[in-house]
């Protein structure tokens, strides 16, 4: 029975939206905060019903699909509206429902002084909407749909103060940036159904396994695109740029965007094709290594910054790097696994930052907090949840997740030791950079007094996401540690499992061990170098290299610079060529010809009688010559 | 009898060309009338005594007559017939005649076209034109006495002469029908 | 009467109105212009009783009759301009009233 209410989900918080763009300023700050929040929180009571229904009784096929109507039809193209409940998307849709609830309570609290509130609440909903229909599209042009909609959502939100233009410019770059991955979706799209004519996801992974062969051009074409989609949407190689300046927007907006749920889109979306990656190889591969790649640079970055916000957008740019290692692996069910606990982790860390932010009068430059620790206790203690999350020591749910990703990266026969090694790397650097926020932030000497404090319904968030930390390790203890696997387990209903060699209870044991020991490792050196010898890492920066390194890595490895120079200046410079616009010359031209047509007929009117009268004389013979000639 | 019609044709169109061609407007004016009344008598000798007499009566001797009290009241002088033989050189008639001359040519083309057929056969009484006007033509008599109503009104108003208005309701900003200073028409 | 064939007398009436046209074209004095114009319209209304004579109807003198009503409307209308016209611009010459243009 439950199953059916699985429309309600993204509905509601669409019409949640539909309802505050209509009346929204007219409501007052309580009843748009009610209508705003409390759209989302029912459609995640919706979504754990539906859940409990899917779990208690499962559906034949463990998948469920509730088709709605027909979108168009188009000479034998006909989508239609329909929902798709599978194991994956159940795990999606549930994370997406509960931690947009708890953030946007967070933020009912946190936007209390902005103008804008019901904007802000109307924005939101609409792109929890979007993601809802996204993860439970049943075809690809309705993932589009929500694939678009939450690329809106992330413009509008992020340029929500638009007053200044430095946020409208980052909204813009955001964007466009992201387009470049849609505009490769698109194509991927067309590709798809070109040759396989059909949009719909799970009659595109029968076709695509009958019609073509593993490793096929089309194939690893159409698996390429996708991946290019993917790395825009979730700002990895090489379109990562966007993320640490959408960190402009509202703090829960980059809590539930860019970090929860928007960046992790593109994990789904490859998750969801999974049948088309594993037909394509190299593309898994290359996943596999970007993910790499980008975890690695991500951290490094991480290392440079000073705006608290930014370290945790280069985080995030890293988590989702594992979660794509994950998925070149084909580690699939690990990387959800990672994608639930980052949810957790990270939105709890952007919030409680978000206090601190706050409370400080939007201060954002870490260097200028210090010892919040007994002043802020709500967030410290909070944040230091989160942090040990990050950094995956356990008991906590990122050591899990983060674990199982690196064993099967060992073990997988797509992987090897050396993706695993890069993992490593990639747990050292997060420690470091994440601790170093901690000792940053909450320890050492206080430079400003906080102003405030926190109501309840930023606690209530708060409190839950933490919780939720500590609790999602449940799900998927290793087994080397006497758990089982068991949100996998469920995920592999929907997704194959990986190909591993050499896999053992012993190896993952030991795998984990290194893990911790070096996210300790790190933790011990953020200690050193941030609270204890703070000169170290001041003669650091002034020296030659260090500082060369330092600018390298704030600003994001000169990615920036790089588009800048190859493909946003000389499209300027062409552009300032075009200024005339050369297009406009042909109508100009039509323009001085009306003119120069003018003023050669203006000699007729010279005013002078006689003149007019011999125009009369002509125009007679003429006309007596056309008749006489008929 | 024929010859008749053939010297009044001579007289008229040397008369005509005369008139063109003078510098006095007197002069013109009275070569006009010399070639209306050639015409008169081609009308007479065609059968249409009628129009003949009206001819003679209306245009020459009313609408010619018009015409010298108009220029006897501009009283120009002899200064202006220095400036007409001035404005004539002999280069302005080049392209006029070449116009009429080709104008001229089509007619001829078109009248040659038509069958032969030959005119003046039988004189055509005021009684039977009489009767034609007020039978189906009748409209157009009404329509012409409604013009020559106009032209009266017309004339009339036109020849007023200035006079100094009291007390009218002027606005500054001048009609539209004022492009310039009209020296204060009405 | 004279019986002569239709086109001399169409012919003799085109040769004096491209006579007055040429005057209308040639002379800048205005009254001469009008002049010029009582001679076209005086060659129009020949034609018509030429044409109106060859079928023996009377229809052509009626059509004269017109003429000589408009032609009288026109220069009376014309001729009290012409006064106006002088009285304005202390001319005759028609090239002098040339403000209606571009």
């Amino acid at each position: 029975m439950g199953l059916e209410l699985m429309a309600l989900v993204p509905a509601l918080p669409i019409a949640g939206f539909a309802a505050l763009v209509v009346i929204g300023r007219r409501l007052s700050r309580r009843a748009a905060a009610v209508l705003g929040v409390g759209s989302v929180g029912l459609a995640a009571i919706v979504a754990i019903a539906v859940a409990a229904a899917y779990l208690a009784a499962p559906p034949e096929g463990c998948s469920y699909t509730q088709d709605l109507w027909q979108w168009m039809r188009v000479d034998g193209f006909g989508p239609r509206i329909a929902f798709h409940l599978d194991a994956l998307s159940l795990v999606m849709m549930l994370v997406v429902a509960v931690v947009s609830f708890l953030i946007l309570l967070y933020s009912a609290e946190f936007m209390a002084g902005d103008e804008g509130f019901a904007r802000f609440f109307a924005y939101m909903n609409l792109f929890v909407g979007s993601m809802l229909i996204l993860v439970l599209a049943d075809n690809l042009l309705l993932l589009y749909l929500g694939w678009e909609g939450v690329g809106l959502c992330s413009y509008l939100l992020i340029g929500f103060w638009y007053k200044d233009p430095a946020n409208g410019r980052a909204a813009m770059k955001a964007f466009i940036v992201t387009r470049v991955g849609d505009a490769a979706l698109v194509a991927a799209l067309l590709l798809i159904f070109t040759s396989l004519g059909t949009l719909d996801i799970a009659e595109v992974g029968r076709r695509a396994t009958n019609e073509w062969p593993a490793g096929s051009a089309l194939a690893v074409a159409a698996a390429l695109l996708l991946l290019g989609g993917a790395v825009g949407k979730s700002a990895q190689l090489p379109l990562q740029t966007w993320l640490p300046d959408a960190m402009a927007g509202p703090t829960p907006t980059s809590a539930l965007i860019h970090a929860a749920t928007m960046v992790t889109a593109g994990v789904y979306l490859v998750a969801r094709m999974n049948v088309l990656f594993a037909l394509a190889p190299p593309v898994q591969f290359l996943v596999a290594v970007i993910g790499a790649a980008t975890l690695l640079l991500a951290g490094a970055s991480g290392l440079a910054q000073h705006d608290i916000k930014r370290v945790l957008a280069y985080s995030t740019i890293s988590q989702v790097g594992y979660m794509f290692l994950g998925l070149g692996v084909g580690a699939w069910g690990a990387s959800i696994f990672h994608f639930l606990t980052h949810a957790f982790f990270k939105s709890l860390l952007f919030l409680a930052a978000g206090v601190v932010i706050l409370n400080l009068g939007r201060e954002h430059n870490m260097f200028r907090m210090g010892g919040l620790r007994k002043l802020l206790p709500l967030a410290f203690w909070t944040f230091l949840v989160g942090s040990l999350a990050l950094a995956g020591l356990p008991p906590l749910a990122g050591f899990a997740s983060k674990d199982l990703i690196l064993y099967r990266t060992w073990t997988s026969t797509l992987g090897g030791p050396l993706l695993w090694l890069a993992g490593v790397v990639g747990i050292f650097l997060t420690s470091v950079y994440t601790f170093r926020m901690v000792f940053l932030v909450f320890f050492g000497p206080a430079s400003r007094k906080p102003e405030g404090r926190s109501g309840a319904a930023m606690t209530v968030a708060l409190v839950v996401l933490a919780a939720g930390c500590l609790l999602a390790s449940v799900l998927g203890w290793p087994e080397a540690l006497g758990g089982t696997p068991v949100l996998v387990n469920f995920l592999e209903l929907a997704l194959p499992e990986a190909p591993e060699h050499g896999g053992s209870a012993a190896l993952e044991g030991v795998l984990s061990l290194v893990s911790v020991l070096t996210a300790i490792a790190g933790i011990l050196v953020a200690y050193v170098l941030f609270l204890r010898e703070r000169g170290l890492v001041e003669r650091l920066y002034r020296s030659a290299v260090g500082s060369a390194v330092h600018s390298l890595w704030l600003a994001g490895w000169g990615f920036d610079r790089l588009y800048e120079t190859v493909l946003v200046a000389p499209l300027a410079a062409i552009a300032r060529l075009n200024r005339g616009d050369f297009v406009d010359i042909f109508y100009r031209l039509v323009g001085r010809l009306a003119v120069a047509l003018h003023s050669i007929l203006s000699f007729t009117q010279t005013g002078r009688v006689r003149w007019y009268a011999a125009g009369l004389a002509v125009g007679a013979i003429i006309i007596l010559a056309i008749v006489v000639a008929l | 009898m024929d010859i008749v019609f053939y010297i009044s044709a001579a007289v008229a169109l040397l008369a005509t060309i005369l008139v063109i061609t003078r510098a006095q407007a007197v002069h013109a004016l009275l070569y006009l009338i010399v070639s209306l009344l050639a015409v008169a008598v081609i009308f007479y000798v065609l059968g249409a005594a009628l129009v003949a007499a009206l001819e003679v009566i209306i245009y020459a001797g009313a609408i010619m007559v018009l015409f010298v009290f108009v220029i006897m009241m501009l009283n120009l002088g002899p200064p202006a017939a220095d400036r007409e033989r001035a404005w004539q050189r002999p280069g302005m008639w080049v392209g006029p005649s070449i116009l009429a001359a080709i104008l001229l040519g089509e007619l001829i083309y078109i009248i040659a076209s038509a069958p032969g057929s030959r005119t003046g056969l039988a004189a055509v009484g005021p009684q039977e034109v009489g009767a034609s006007l007020f039978g189906p033509y009748m409209i157009g008599v009404e329509l012409s006495s409604m013009l020559l109503l106009a032209g009266l009104v017309g004339a009339y108003h036109l020849g007023r002469r200035d006079r100094p208005r009291r007390a009218s309701p002027r606005r500054s900003g001048a009609s539209p029908w004022r492009s310039r200073d009209t020296g204060g028409t009405r | 009467m004279a019986i002569v064939p239709v086109e001399h007398g169409l012919l003799l009436a085109g040769v004096l109105f491209t006579l007055g046209l040429v005057g209308v074209l040639v002379r800048r004095d205005i009254i001469f212009i009008l002049l010029s114009i009582e001679i076209m319209l005086n060659a129009a209304g020949l034609a018509f009783i030429v044409a109106g004579s060859a079928r023996g109807q009377a229809d052509g003198q009626v059509m004269f009759i017109f003429i000589l009503a408009v032609t009288a409307a026109e220069v009376s209308v014309g001729l009290a301009m012409v006064l106006r016209l002088h009285h304005l611009l202390k001319t005759l010459d028609v090239d002098a009233a040339d403000s209606l243009r571009d």
